[in-house]
């Protein structure tokens, strides 16, 4: 398995994502710079990771969008390959119109940083087969810009379709605004595209894999993603 | 030429940076409401015949400086 972790300038969870990848699931993890414009041979995810890229600079992930290495990683995504990308990471995959809607300042104008929960919606996703449709796991948040926002419309539609794929909710899985850190509509923390190859999630699964740092409330996203691969 | 774009959030998205201003003028005692913060982008444009130029620049909005999701952007050549 091996997984490509764009860098920009500016990213800071891309050693977040490398350790998660490389150090704790043992994939073959290679960071690349934006500049490039080929990712690796063969690689089968590409892990878009958090920070600021380009300092946020025009809108978060506005920049990212346009970098060299993008238009292989839309390459990637229209060929079926896998995409995640997590906080400045969803930003970006929003920006490069790989996924829908976009993500404002949060409500409350702070940047957040706090454990929540997640309820799982979507389980069929080489990203969450390992997981079980209602189940409600912790992962944290650190954001300032994660309140997710579509066209009523389309919003409509991307529910319509199964397009979210995680809602904050409470620790028992209760949805509802009170539950919502930043905003939200609807409380969507992630969504997947229509093909479900390419998901966006504000949360940092990446950095709840590790029971030495605390939390492992992340590794079921990793582990769908293993046995995802292991039957391709 | 000069141009300037001005990158407005779409009403009904909502501004929280607008509202706290808002609460902020209020606090002085100004009456004051919906108050909205936006983007005002000024460059220079080669080309001499206005309605060319404003082509290009609403070309650069729908490229990069508008996301359409939540902005709506205005073109003045200066």
């Amino acid at each position: 398995m091996r997984v490509a972790v764009p860098v920009f300038p500016g990213s800071n969870c891309d050693h977040d994502a490398l350790h998660a990848c490389g150090t704790i699931m043992g994939w073959d993890t290679i960071p690349v710079w934006h500049q490039e414009t080929r990712l690796p041979e063969n690689t089968e995810l590409v892990f878009v990771p958090g920070g600021f890229s380009y300092g946020d600079y025009l809108r978060c992930g506005a920049i990212a969008a346009l970098a060299p290495i993008m238009a292989d990683v839309k390459r990637h995504a229209d060929s079926g390959g896998l995409v995640l990308g997590v906080c400045n990471g969803f930003q970006i995959l929003c920006e490069a119109q790989l996924l829908p809607g976009a993500l404002l300042r949060n409500e409350s104008l702070r940047f957040i940083h706090s454990e929540v929960h997640l309820r799982v919606e979507r389980a069929d996703l080489p990203f969450t087969r390992a997981m079980k449709p209602g189940a409600v796991f912790q992962v944290p948040i650190a954001h300032a810009e994660g309140n997710f926002t579509l066209d009523p419309t389309d919003l409509v539609d991307l529910e319509a379709r199964g397009g979210v794929v995680f809602r904050y909710c409470s620790p028992k899985g209760e949805i509802g605004a009170d539950h919502v850190p930043n905003g939200a509509m609807n409380g969507i923390a992630g969504i997947v595209n229509v093909r479900g190859n390419v998901l966006g999630m504000m949360p940092h699964p990446e950095r709840a894999v590790d029971p030495k740092l605390g939390s492992t409330g992340g590794l079921g996203m990793f582990q769908s993603l293993l046995e995802a691969f292991a039957r391709a | 030429m000069k141009v300037r774009v001005s990158v407005q959030l779409k009403p009904g998205i909502l501004d929280p940076q607008g509202k706290a201003v808002e609460q902020g003028l209020h606090g002085f005692g100004f009456e004051v409401d919906h108050v909205r913060i936006g983007r005002l982008i000024d460059m220079d444009v080669p080309g001499t015949d206005p309605a060319e130029v404003k082509a290009k620049a609403l070309a650069m909005c729908e490229k990069l400086l508008v996301n359409p999701v939540m902005e709506k952007a205005s073109i003045e050549v200066l």
